[in-house]
Parts: structure tokens; sequence; C-alpha cells
């Protein structure tokens, strides 16, 4: 459980300027972001979150989509689905955003530290699966084979293309994409990630796993890497619920027994099939 | 720490408000107001609900006159001292739009200490439940708890709905006070036994007029209590209850209780242990000023679980269900305690009166009892 | 009172099944009545055994977060539910839900398993019975997923 900051429900935030914003999609934006209050960068762990603010509307959980080993600028990823990410994607370079955090249990690194590594990515879920990729190829060495596996629902919905590209254009990492339904641009694979698993090379006694995306895609997706042998205490799987505070004080996060805020987001599948299963837990 | 237990007699009772106000505190009571014993800001003894007792029953509260004039002759109202610690709605910062960004003023902790006058054992439990939410993540309620200065009142009956017996919440408060009252009333004689808890319950008792207590007095003390236990009318199987719940997510039983559930929202609103909250932010008519407020919230509600476009829980089943589950299964996996100490507040403000206790016993007894093959 | 393998003889999954092939593959099976509502199968509970469905329907479904359960498929009267318990782990992947009365059969898969293994013959038939099922359900979701429906490209 990720220790939260005491007095942290007053839920102050640090003002943070818009360096970049970038249009990955139609309705998904990636901004850069750098602090100026004189309080530093804010470090943080591949697959935590932060809580963003935009003055007077709202606040919204976002993943951290950038590189750790870089914390002066802290990247986020949002799609626009309802009033505040539509404020945040609406956001230009100089805006000032409020955020607090990083928070959560992040995606548990070591727990891959000489096994394969298996990412598996379903839509927006590579934002949080990105700091991940970058802090493993910043020590390729210590791990097995890496595969990294994409899910999107047509072509034009796949995430972060050029980086995927770079991804793969290395000879040490496997990197395979498929969607839901091709068109004529498509010349790749088309059907759900899971499709990919028996084409990419792992051992899946040594393997570590970590699942992002749709909670139905991780539900099947850890299901069927069980299946083929990975253990499930080393899946982990990332949750989204409905946050206000991020620190375990509202209540509103609750799945089973975690706070998907400070026990989370990221779970092992151990932990949480059983959860899973149970209808509207 | 034994102190010897003194008594305080009815008509010096006043000394005991007089010295709370001396020494600064904000003293908050019960009082009688629209047709129930609340907690509210009190000044004299003649603010208590004297010779006033409450009935209680599933969805049922009335007010009654007693046959004496005791001071504390009912048990517990609708308001809980989680109303001052974790009030209802606060601000929490507010902020002004400035060229470069904008600048935060959080709140200020300050605030007159509060004395609490007439807590129940039940009350002391739930305020020990809820500092394991708030102590470390709350500056406001850290401030105000740690100065609130808690004056204990024993019950000398049980409520219609209580059940602290079972719960191992009381009816005797056993710490966590700094003075505790048992008020005798018995053959004319109306007094107090008081007792401190702490160094500074221990300095107010030693301004007040109080005489050594006797074993009459003890005594006495002892039938309030035996009297409350008698009483109590129901009670909660605790054997294994988390576990209970646990394994029987998919039990029948919460359909049927769905059915008679309104999502009204009363048992949490009414609850001392229940904390969910939502917050507000909010900004003034030229877009310069913010504000950002913390408020009650409710597992009931649909906005509670809110994601992507609908509920996680929008079934009433699923919502009951949570509530139950956090109260008497899962809190104890996050704060090593039951969530509940059995002040009936939630069977009493049901409109349907709905008892928990008789929930988990209809799931003990039908265990493993849905449909299946056959 | 009709046995177990004169039902499965009426039963559009076994037609034409040699009638001493039913009675063998009646001895892993017995008949089961579920009430509306009641679940055949949850997913990811062991699934070593399979519903010859009689009468009622049945929905084959997933539970999304903020979304009502989706029913991926009906199956009626004639038809079977259930291959996992053909493949280790033998677990179910969806929920199956009485969405009225059911009558059914349903057979154990470790017993099935043995027979089939005992005499391949029956299991080259099952097999292929179970094989025509499955590619035509997969038809089925091929074209359910084209969205003919739909708002279109744009959409």
């Amino acid at each position: 459980m990720a220790q939260v900051p005491p007095d942290s429900a007053t839920l102050l935030p640090r003002p943070f300027r818009v360096a970049r914003v970038r249009r990955e999609l139609g309705d998904v934006r990636t901004l850069a972001l750098e602090a100026f209050d004189g309080r530093g960068p804010m470090v943080f762990r591949p697959g935590q979150f932060t809580m963003v603010y935009v003055f007077g509307i709202g606040e919204v959980p976002l993943s951290i989509s950038g590189d750790p080993a870089k914390p002066d600028v802290l990247v986020h990823t949002v799609r626009a689905v309802g009033a505040v990410t539509r404020a945040v994607c609406a956001a230009k370079k100089d805006d000032v955003l409020g955020v607090r955090g990083p928070y959560g249990e992040g995606w548990p690194v070591e727990a891959a530290s000489g096994r394969d590594v298996v990412i598996m990515a379903g839509g927006l879920g590579l934002a949080p699966l990105r700091p991940l990729v970058r802090m493993i190829l910043a020590r390729r060495g210590a791990f097995g084979r890496v595969v990294v596996l994409v899910g999107a629902r047509r072509p034009s919905s796949v995430l972060f293309s050029r980086d995927l590209a770079q991804w793969r254009a290395r000879f040490d990492l496997d990197v395979r994409a498929t969607v839901d339904a091709g068109d004529s641009t498509w010349n790749g694979d088309v059907g759900v990630i899971t499709t990919l698993v028996p084409r990419v090379t792992f051992d899946p006694g040594k393997t570590t796993a970590f699942i992002c995306g749709p909670e139905v895609m991780m539900r099947f997706a850890a299901s069927d890497l069980v299946d083929q042998g990975v253990p499930p205490e080393l899946i982990f799987l990332s949750l989204e619920r409905n946050m206000k505070c991020a620190v375990g004080v509202c209540g509103r996060c609750q799945f089973g027994p975690a706070f998907v805020c400070k026990d989370g987001p990221v779970f092992s599948y151990a932990r949480i099939a059983g959860s899973l299963r149970i209808r509207e837990i | 720490m034994t102190e010897p237990v003194r008594v305080l007699y009815r008509h010096d009772f006043q000394h005991l408000l007089d010295a709370l106000a001396h020494r600064g505190y904000r003293i908050i009571g019960p009082t009688v107001r629209d047709g129930a014993v609340v907690y509210d800001e009190i000044g004299a003894a003649s603010d208590l609900p004297e010779g006033w007792t409450d009935r209680q029953d599933g969805g049922t509260y009335r007010l009654e006159r007693r046959d004496d004039a005791a001071l504390f002759g009912y048990t517990v109202g609708p308001h809980s001292w989680k109303k001052f610690l974790f009030p209802p709605r606060i601000r929490l910062w507010q902020a002004d739009r400035e060229p470069q960004g904008y600048t935060l003023r959080p709140e200020s902790l300050a605030a007159a200490p509060y004395a609490f006058l007439g807590v129940r054992s039940c009350e002391l439990h739930a305020m020990a439940i809820q500092d394991k939410v708030f102590m470390d993540t709350d500056p406001l309620y850290r401030a105000h708890r740690e100065r609130a200065f808690l004056v204990a009142v024993n019950c000398g009956q049980a409520g219609g709905t209580c059940f602290c017996v079972s719960m191992k919440t009381g009816p005797r408060a056993e710490s966590g006070f700094d003075l505790a009252l048992t008020e005798i009333l018995e053959d004319e004689r109306h007094a107090f036994t008081i007792e401190a808890g702490t160094a500074r319950g221990r300095e107010v008792l030693r301004m007040l007029p109080t005489a050594e207590a006797g074993a009459v007095d003890l005594e006495a003390a002892e039938r309030c209590t035996a009297r409350a236990v008698q009483q109590m009318g129901r009670s909660m199987d605790t054997e294994g209850v988390p576990e209970l719940l646990a394994r029987n997510l998919d039990h029948p039983r919460w359909d049927e209780v769905a059915s008679r559930c309104l999502a009204c929202a009363n048992c949490t609103l009414a609850c001392p242990t229940c904390f969910c909250s939502t917050v507000e932010d909010t900004t003034d008519l030229t877009g310069d000023h913010a504000e950002r407020w913390r408020s009650w919230d409710s597992c009931f509600t649909m906005d509670f679980s809110y994601l992507h476009g609908g509920s996680v829980r929008s079934s009433t089943k699923a919502r009951y269900r949570q509530w139950l589950t956090h109260k008497l299964s899962t809190w104890h996996d996050q704060f090593g305690t039951s969530g509940c100490v059995g002040c009936g507040r939630c069977i009493t403000w049901c409109p349907v009166a709905i008892d928990l206790t008789a929930e988990v016993a209809a799931i003990r007894d039908s265990e493993g009892g849905h449909g299946h093959d056959r | 009172m009709d046995t177990i393998d004169e039902l499965l003889s009426r039963h559009q999954f076994f037609k034409g099944l040699k009638p001493e092939y039913l009675a063998l593959i009646a001895g892993c099976a017995r008949n089961v009545h579920f009430e509306t509502g009641a679940y055949l199968a949850r997913e990811g509970e062991a699934s070593d055994r399979f519903f010859a469905i009689r009468g009622g329907t049945v929905a084959v479904e997933t539970h999304i977060p903020s979304r009502s359960p989706v029913t991926l498929q009906t199956l009626n009267e004639g038809d079977i539910l259930g291959w996992s318990w053909l493949f280790p782990p033998y677990v179910w992947q969806f929920d199956a839900r009485a969405q009225s009365d059911i009558r059914a059969t349903v057979f154990d898969g470790a017993c099935l398993r043995t027979k089939c293994d005992a005499d391949p013959v029956l299991g080259y038939d099952l097999m292929k019975r179970l094989a025509r099922q499955v590619s035509s359900r997969l038809e089925a979701t091929r074209h359910q997923l084209l969205d003919v429906y739909g708002p279109g490209p744009t959409g």
C-alpha cells in the first residue's frame, strides 16, 4: 500500500505550466507540464497517477505517461470524455494547470527483474505503460525477453505510433499491434489482443506481465496468460475507479477491500481475480 | 489509571458547564429540537433534554416524556459527533487567478476547541474508528479531535435499536474520555458519579464541587449499566462476520433487501463512522476566484461510483451490498476493526426499517442456498 | 418418463448418433433444471461439464463496469453450452444465465473425455459435432463484429 503523505486530505494542487501539447488522436492529447513553484519536479514511478486541476472547473485522475528518468517534464495523456478532461485537452502552451501527486502503487518493475516481460496495452492503456517500457529499456540488460502487445479499436486509434515505431526498430524488443476491425490502410493483424499471445516467444513460467486497458480486456488477457502458465501473482493490472481525493478518504474508489487510489491502481491478478468476477462490486 | 470516583449532585451540574466554558471550550451537547434529541451548542443545564426519553424501533423515533427529571434519559439521536469533527460541508481552500497561474489559500485550522457533553460509549468507539481514517490525513479533523474535551455519559437504559453489548462497544465507557458520568436517579436522589480519564479531565474535575463516591453511589451506577445491558433487544453475532459476508457476495439475500431499500442514504448520514465524501470545485461569476469544498457523500448515490459514462454500482442491490460489506467486512481489511458500533441509528432512521443485524443473520442462516442445479 | 438417451436422441446436437453411443454417454449425464435468473456457468469457475439445452433460453454474457451486462449470444433448445471442458485448464470464459426456466442435460467433462479416449470413434464423432457448433458460432460472431447496423465508418 502506498504511503499517503500526511495532511494530504487538504487536496492542494501545485501550479504547473503547459510546455507542450501534442494531438495524439482526435480526442486524445498529451500534455507536457513543468513545475514553476520552486518546489522542483514531480518525481514519479511508472504506473502512478496525479490529480490534475483546471482552475474553477474541477479535477480528474490522469495517468503519467512520460519518462520517469526525465521528471523535469511531467507528461500526461488524456482523452476528452467529460467537462474536466475536455478542458484539459483544450489547454494551450503556457496555460497553468494544478497538479497534486504522484499517487498510487506503480508497476512493480523489480518483480520482472531477470525474467521475461510481457506488456499488454489495450487502447489508452498504453499511456500508463509507456513509462514502464521506458524504464525497462533504460536497464534492458536486467530483463529477459521483452514483448509489447498493443490492441486498438481500429487503425486510426493506435496510440503513440511514433514510440511504437522506435520500439519496433530495436532488435531486443518484440512489438506487435492488432486492431479489432481493420481497413484498407492497415496491413497488420486484426483480432483481439489475446490472439497475439501465441505468436510471440516468452517463457511463461519465468514471465512477469503488465496489463492495462478496459477492465474486460484486462480480465480476458490475464486469464489467457494464466492459461499459458504465467503465475497469477506476477501478472499486474491497473484499475480505474471514480476518485475525488486520491488519498483513501473519500471512499469512492473502493474495489472490495482495496482503495484503488492508494492500494492500487496496480494490483496483482492473484489478489483481485475473485473481485473482478463480482458484478458491480 | 484508577482515580477515585466522585459524586456531583444535580443542583451543582451547571458548575460542569461553567468550568468548561471558563476553559474556553465551545460546549456541544444534547438538546431537544424538531422532535428529536440533537447535538448542538449549549450553555446551560436547562438546554439539556431534561425529562425526555426516546422510543426507537426500526424506522421509528419518537420523543416521550419521562416520569422523572433525568438529564440524559435518552439514548442516541440522528446526530453523531462526526458532525463536528468531520463537518458536513467545509471549504478546503480558495484560489485566485493570477497572470502567472493562481495563488492558493488553504483554510486555517483555528477554531475554538469543542467540549462534547453526553458522549455514549458507542460514540467513543465510533470516534476511535474515524480517527483511523482521518487523524493522519486530515489536519482539520486532527486539530478538532486533539482539542476536543469528551464528557462521556454512561447509558442507564438501552435504546430500542441498540446492540452495543454484542459489538463490545458498551454500554459502559471504559476509556477514551476526559470525564465520564453515570446519572443516578433513585429515591429522590439525583446525582452523577463522575470520574476522570485524563490529566485535563482531572483538572476540570478538581474545579467542581464534588463529594467522595460511596458504595451506595457505585452500586447505583452499576445498576444503571446492568439495566442497559438487560434491556438490550438486539444483538449481532459477530463471529466470523467479515468472512461470512466476503464469501456471500452473490447471496440472493442482497436482492431481497434491495427490493426494500430506497437508497435514500439516511443510514450513511446517521451512522457515526461513515466517512465518504465528495469534492466540489466552484468558481464565482468572474471566473477569477475558485474554491474547493468537501461535503458528506454516500455510497448510495448514483454519482458515487460514476465511471466512463455509468455507475459501477448502478443497482440498489450493489449499493446496499457495498455499504454493508464495507461496514462489517472490508472495514477490517482497511482499518483493523469493524466499522459498526451497534448504535442502532441505521435501523431507526431507515424509512423501511431495514435491520442490519437481521440481514447478517439471514445470510448466515441460509449460506450456500443460491439457485443451483438439482 | 423418458430415459436420458431417449431425450438426447431427440436433441439437435446428437441427431444421428448411434443408440449404443447415446447410452454410453448418457452414463456421464443427468437432467437438470434452472430457474429464471440462475447461472449455469460463471466466468472464471471450473467448467468441467457441458449442457445440452432442451428447453428455455440461456444468455451468454460478460459484465463491464458501468454498463449493464452484455449478452453476447442466446442459446435455445437444441443448442449446447460449453466447450471449455475439452481443453485444460477447464475454466468458463463467460457467464451463462437462464433467461427463462431451463431444462437441460448436463455432462461431466472428465467422464466424457475418458469415454472418448477409450473409444476414438465416439470421440471423433463428438469432436466433429462440436467443431461444427464452434465454427458456426465463429461465423456468426464475425458477422456480429461487422456492426452493420451501426452509424458507419465515421461513427
